[in-house]
């Protein structure tokens, strides 16, 4: 594909690196397994297992004491006393206290922002080492008090004499006491992530039984991963738990198929979306280690891949343009064209499972004429996705999708795939990254062998 | 660091009872500290050969209070007797009885230090009756002395000098806190090979070591201790045992390596792992080890595999790695962890003991492998220790097989890892193919 055909935008001119920026190695990562909410971390905070999911980096890599250049991080359900979350993550940990950090919040997409954000400042020279990361609990989720209830207690605060405060609690009426617990829905439409995606499932006429399939293949793939020692220098165990405790290793195409429908019920269409192939809320958290090429030599590191480019889309979901989940499928062709790359040039394809519907619908868009031509700008389809290729460890339906550590996760594995598999004809071996985010964002990536 | 009744029986009322009751009367017992003295007081060197003559200007060479005739009811610190050239059994009443006026005299967690030749290569049997009549000697004296002190002996080859380097590790490390938990116990030196240490608090300064099973327990507080001695940690454990590793590894300021080491490549990820990340690979610490105890007759299959694949096949594995790679060729280390149910047998332990024998045979074996990289590999036998393994047991069974050992105590992790950090380091190079027990000369069996 030609750079020149692409008119929905990069930059052509940008398809070479220039000599002055330097190179962002990917190190290695650590991450401790994902666990379902109210399971094994029930009682753990993100600050606990942001720490937990650090120590176990540091102790990887021999990190004591070590001043890192910055670490960055976030969470989605995020509690208003976390504000400085990834500092005080650092603080509790065996890094220097010399260690800034700072707090980063793009939905599901925050973690791999965390690994593009700091990639691009060691890639100015601002910084020699970071470390990315995410974390999220919906055990432990912030409740806020409703609306009605703050503004009293805000106006009781202000007040002055006891006459005064008396007043103002009297106006607290019973549904004020209501707390207010968080929601994935979306702000403006009121609808679900999970019923947004059964819109555009439905729209793609992806299949029910594609999408066990895929969910299939997300367990039978990871737990293979697992047998096979692959997580054994990607995770460290916590709290009990040595393994995503999503993944059912003996689930069947029988089972998957018997789950009832739980979205998309009165789409009028055959409603597809189950339990068993949508992610479920998960607890967890995920960090990613980032050097220049120098750095990770004088500590005697490895560099398991380079950061080679990232992009952010997003779409306009409100006015039911495109669906809530689509943004990457537009931010993919443009990071492929800035570099001169298609989808032959790709190795590895993670693309973030946060529903089989998404997963196929991205990849149906990208196979489309249609939309290739109208919505990408291209002469036809962008491309087909190599199934080969696809989430071959597993992905997020088996292991789980804390929020903001799922991009901290792909790009530590996905690192690790490619050392492993180091060149292709002769080319680094390459990876694509893509995850889709609330708020119709969506933020992909290129990682390239090292 | 003491158990209760040592607590209760240590001081006071519950002093007093436990005396006129006749009960084990365990004391707290001393330990290394940086910068502490190497002994308590004044040391008597006893024996009249020029070997004992060369040990006594050695120890003074240290700074050590040096005695060759005791000053009356002054508390010493220790008692070497030096019977290198002992020739016949009657040889050895003058040097003994003059050592013997001075045992009332013995401070609290004093030493008693044989140093003689090795049975194995006397000459005539008046010969070899003298040498081998101090193993008895010793290991009854090691029986009667009281309130934390200790006798171990020394051994040397023939041709080898009392002064020789590892002659004088072995009674640094005997007369330190290091050996606090060695009783009764003989450390055999077979060559002129080590030298001590420029600074004996760092004896393992710039080297690197490995020590698996490194997540808790006695195999943590190895990593501890070899940090401790300066040397650079790498912290290997199965991954379910990861969160432990990383906090050891954190405190340790080494690397964990989350690896099962009964995997066929477990060797060659260890020597990867310590060559990449920290330039070199000096010292091997065996510690992983599983027990599955059943009576033989009700043994099966999956326990008895499971404790010889993790006890013993993977170390043999892992050492043929070691000895095939040529980064292990600077006067390597390996120290094993065998233990006594290996060496005087427990009950419902077959496969534990077969395991743990096993590790004494491939020692044995081995340490010819290594000789012409001045490499040496030893085993390290600990009997009771407190850990979270011996917490679990019944508290009869516990509390018995506390008090059965010369020193009425439990040792601590850290005793054994003591053992395991001399036997890894350079003092120790001309020991090798030998077993040492850390069990305050534990009564029953061997």
């Amino acid at each position: 594909m030609a750079a020149a055909d692409v008119t929905t935008g990069g930059n052509p001119d940008r398809a070479t690196t220039p000599e002055a920026v330097r190179r962002a190695y990917i190190v290695g990562g650590n991450r401790i397994p994902f666990a379902r909410t109210g399971g094994a971390y029930v009682k753990s905070s993100n600050q606990d297992m942001l720490t937990a999911a650090l120590e176990g980096l540091i102790a990887r890599f021999g990190l004591q004491d070590e001043r890192i250049g910055e670490v960055a991080a976030g969470a989605v359900l995020k509690h208003s006393r976390d504000f400085n979350l990834t500092r005080e993550a650092v603080l509790g940990s065996a890094l220097s206290p010399e260690t800034p950090a700072y707090d980063l919040q793009q939905a599901c997409a925050t973690g791999l922002e965390t690994v593009l954000g700091l990639s691009n400042k060691i890639k100015l020279g601002q910084i020699e080492s970071a470390i990315a990361g995410g974390v999220d609990s919906a055990s432990d989720a912030p409740i806020a008090v409703s609306e009605g209830l703050r503004e009293i207690l805000l106006d009781l605060n202000r007040a002055k004499t006891p006459v005064q405060k008396l007043k103002i609690i009297g106006r607290i009426r019973p549904k004020d006491l209501a707390p207010d617990a968080p929601n994935t829905g979306e702000p403006r439409t009121g609808l679900s992530m999970g019923e947004h995606q059964a819109l555009t499932t439905a729209q793609w006429k992806i299949s029910r039984d594609a999408q066990d399939e895929l969910a299939f293949n997300s367990h039978r793939n990871l737990a293979a991963a697992y047998e096979r020692g692959f997580f054994d220098d990607l995770i460290t165990p916590y709290r009990g738990l040595s393994r995503d405790s999503n993944l059912r290793a003996d689930t069947t195409l029988e089972k998957l198929a018997s789950l009832k429908p739980v979205f998309g019920r009165n789409l009028g269409s055959e409603a597809t979306m189950t339990a068993g192939n949508s992610t479920p809320l998960t607890d967890g958290a995920s960090t990613v280690l980032l050097a220049t090429e120098e750095w990770a030599d004088e500590h005697k590191l490895p560099k398991l891949a380079t950061v080679l480019d990232g992009e952010a889309a997003a779409v306009d979901f409100v006015h039911g343009k495109d669906g809530l989940l689509m943004a990457p499928v537009f931010a993919v062709p443009r990071l492929l064209a800035r570099h001169g790359l298609t989808f032959e040039d790709i190795d590895f394809f993670e693309i973030h499972e946060a529903f089989a519907g998404t997963v196929l619908s991205t990849l149906a868009a990208w196979e489309d004429e249609e939309f290739g031509r109208d919505r990408l700008g291209l002469d036809g389809a962008l491309g087909k996705v190599d199934r080969a290729k696809l989430n071959v460890n597993g992905s997020s339906l088996a292991a789980g999708h804390p929020f903001a550590a799922t991009g901290g996760r792909i790009v530590a594995s996905l690192a690790k795939m490619l050392h492993e598999k180091g060149t292709v004809d002769g080319r680094p071996a390459r990876g694509l990254i893509s995850v889709c985010a609330a708020g119709g964002q969506g933020v992909v990536a290129i990682l390239e062998a090292a | 660091m003491t158990d209760k009744y040592t607590q209760i029986v240590g001081q006071g009322l519950g002093k007093n009872v436990a005396r006129k009751l006749g009960l084990p009367q365990p004391v707290e017992l001393r330990r290394y500290k940086a910068g502490a003295p190497l002994v308590t007081g004044p040391v008597l060197v006893s024996g009249d050969s020029a070997g004992s003559d060369d040990i006594a200007t050695t120890l003074l060479g240290w700074g050590l209070d040096v005695r060759r005739n005791a000053l009356p009811k002054e508390k010493l610190g220790a008692i070497v007797i030096v019977l290198d050239a002992v020739q016949h059994p009657e040889d050895l009443g003058k040097t003994v009885l003059t050592a013997a006026s001075s045992l009332r005299d013995l401070a609290p967690n004093a030493r008693v230090v044989t140093i003689s030749r090795t049975p194995q290569s006397a000459q005539s049997p008046a010969s070899a009756a003298a040498r081998q009549g101090i193993d008895g000697l010793l290991r009854s004296l090691a029986k009667e002395l009281r309130a934390g002190a200790t006798a171990n002996g020394i051994l040397l080859d023939d041709d080898l000098a009392t002064t020789s380097p590892s002659a004088l590790g072995a009674l640094r490390f005997f007369l330190s806190g290091r050996s606090a938990y060695v009783d009764g116990q003989f450390l055999t030196v077979t060559s002129a090979s080590g030298m001590l240490p420029t600074d004996s608090d760092k004896p393992l300064a710039g080297k690197v070591a490995v020590v698996t099973g490194a997540a808790r327990g006695i195999g943590a507080a190895i990593a501890r201790t070899l940090h401790r001695d300066g040397a650079k940690v790498v912290l290997v454990d199965i991954p379910a045992a990861g969160d432990h590793l990383a906090a050891v590894a954190n405190e340790v300021m080494g690397t964990a390596l989350q690896l099962d080491i009964s995997r066929d490549d477990a060797g060659h990820r260890i020597i990867e792992h310590a060559v990449e990340r920290h330039g070199r690979l000096d010292i091997v610490v065996h510690n992983a080890g599983i027990t599955r105890d059943r009576l033989l007759a009700n043994m099966d299959e999956g326990r008895w595999q499971s404790v010889i694949a993790v006890n013993i096949a993977a170390q043999l594995r892992i050492n043929e790695a070691l000895l095939a790679s040529e980064h292990f060729r600077d006067s390597p280390r390996i120290v094993s962890v065998a233990s006594t149910s290996g060496i005087a047998g427990n009950r419902g332990q077959t496969n534990y003991g077969a395991s743990k024998g096993g590790v004494i045979g491939m020692v044995r074996s081995t340490a010819a492998l290594l000789e012409p990289y001045g490499g040496t590999i030893n085993a390290v036998a600990p009997g009771f220790i407190e850990t979270e393994m011996t917490a679990k047991m019944p508290f009869a069974i516990r509390e018995a097989a506390r008090r059965l050992n010369s020193l009425k105590q439990g040792g601590q992790p850290q005793d054994v890892a003591e053992a395991i950090a001399f036997l890894a380091s350079d003092a120790a190079g001309g020991i090798s193919g030998g077993v040492l027990r850390v069990c305050g000369q534990q009564l029953v069996g061997a």
